[in-house]
C-alpha cells in the first residue's frame, strides 16, 4: 500500500512556491501544494504576492545610468571610431 | 527598435544606437560582473571593457545567439578573469540554510501567525503598479550576491534557468535554490514597502 504524503504546513508550503511558479516541482509535490493552497488563503496570498513580484521584475527595465557613465562610454566609442 | 536593428545601425557607425544599447544593458552587465569581482568599481571596469570588446568584435557577431546572450557571455568571461586576478572567491548563497520567510511569522505548528496580504489589496489604487515596480527595483538592488545576478538574469532579463546556469557555470538545481531565496527576499522587501505605503 502506498503511503499518503503528509499534508503540508504553511512554513513548508512557502518553500515550494518559486519552483511551483516555474513548473519545476515534482508531480507529487505539486499535488501536495495544490491541496494546501485550496485550503489556505494566507498561502494563496503568498503565492499571489510572489507571482506579482516576479511579473513586476520583468517590467522594471534597466536602471537609469548616471550621465557621466554614459558620457564616458560614448567617448570611448568616439575614440574607437576615430582610431579605426 | 530592437537590439538587432540597433546593432545593424551600430555597424554603420551610428553613435545613438551605441548609446541606446548602453542604456539598455549596461546596468545588468555591472550587476553580473559584480558576482565575480571584488568591488563595484572593478565591476564597472569589466562592463566598460565589455563595450570595448563589442566594438572590436561586432563584425564577427554572427547572430546565432541573441545580442544580449553574446554581450553577457563576453562580460562573464572578462569578469571571471578579473575575479581570478583579484583572488576573489565566488560568493555562495548566504541564506542557503535559512527559511525564506522569517520563522516568527509562523506559529509552533508551522501555520501563519502573521499572514501576508495580497499586494493587489494592499497597494493604494492611486499609486497603481508604479509603486510595486519601484519597490521591486529597490528590492532587487538591495539583494546580495549571488541572488542579485540570478534574479536579474532570470526575472528581469527573462533568461531561462538553463541559460542562467550555463552563463554562471552553476547547476540548474543551484540556480533554482538561489532564485527561490532571492525571490523570497524581494517579496519580503516589497511587502514591507507596500505595508508602509498604506499609512
Amino acid at each position: 500500500m502506498k503511503l499518503l504524503p503528509s499534508p503540508l504546513v504553511c512554513r513548508e508550503a512557502v518553500e515550494l512556491v518559486s519552483d511551483y511558479l516555474d513548473g519545476t516541482l515534482s508531480r507529487r509535490q505539486r499535488r501536495r501544494l495544490d491541496k494546501h493552497l485550496a485550503q489556505c488563503d494566507a498561502c494563496a496570498a503568498y503565492l499571489d504576492q510572489m507571482r506579482a513580484t516576479i511579473a513586476a521584475s520583468g517590467h522594471v527595465g534597466p536602471d537609469d545610468l548616471p550621465s557621466d557613465v554614459v558620457e564616458g562610454l560614448v567617448n570611448l566609442f568616439r575614440q574607437y571610431r576615430s582610431d579605426d | 527598435m530592437d537590439d538587432a536593428e540597433l546593432l545593424q545601425n551600430l555597424l554603420g557607425g551610428d553613435e545613438s544606437s551605441f548609446t541606446e544599447l548602453v542604456r539598455r544593458h549596461h546596468s545588468t552587465l555591472v550587476k553580473v560582473a559584480r558576482y565575480y569581482v571584488a568591488s563595484a568599481p572593478s565591476a564597472e571596469d569589466v562592463a566598460q571593457d565589455t563595450w570595448i570588446a563589442v566594438m572590436r568584435g561586432i563584425e564577427k557577431f554572427e547572430g546565432r545567439s541573441s545580442f544580449k546572450t553574446w554581450l553577457l557571455r563576453i562580460c562573464v568571461n572578462r569578469a571571471r578573469t578579473t575575479g581570478v586576478k583579484e583572488h576573489r572567491s565566488i560568493p555562495v548563497d548566504p541564506n542557503e540554510s535559512g527559511p525564506s520567510v522569517s520563522a516568527h511569522r509562523f506559529d509552533q505548528g508551522g501555520f501563519w501567525s502573521d499572514p501576508p496580504v495580497p499586494f493587489t489589496d494592499a497597494i493604494d489604487s492611486r499609486l497603481d503598479d508604479t509603486a510595486l515596480l519601484s519597490a521591486v527595483r529597490h528590492a532587487i538592488d538591495a539583494l546580495g550576491e549571488p541572488q542579485q545576478s540570478v534574479v536579474t538574469l532570470r526575472d528581469v532579463e527573462g533568461l531561462t534557468t538553463q541559460e542562467v546556469a550555463a552563463l554562471l557555470e552553476l547547476s540548474e538545481a543551484n540556480v533554482r535554490v538561489i532564485l527561490h531565496r532571492g525571490r523570497a527576499r524581494v517579496r519580503e522587501i516589497v511587502e514591507e514597502v507596500v505595508k508602509g505605503s498604506r499609512l
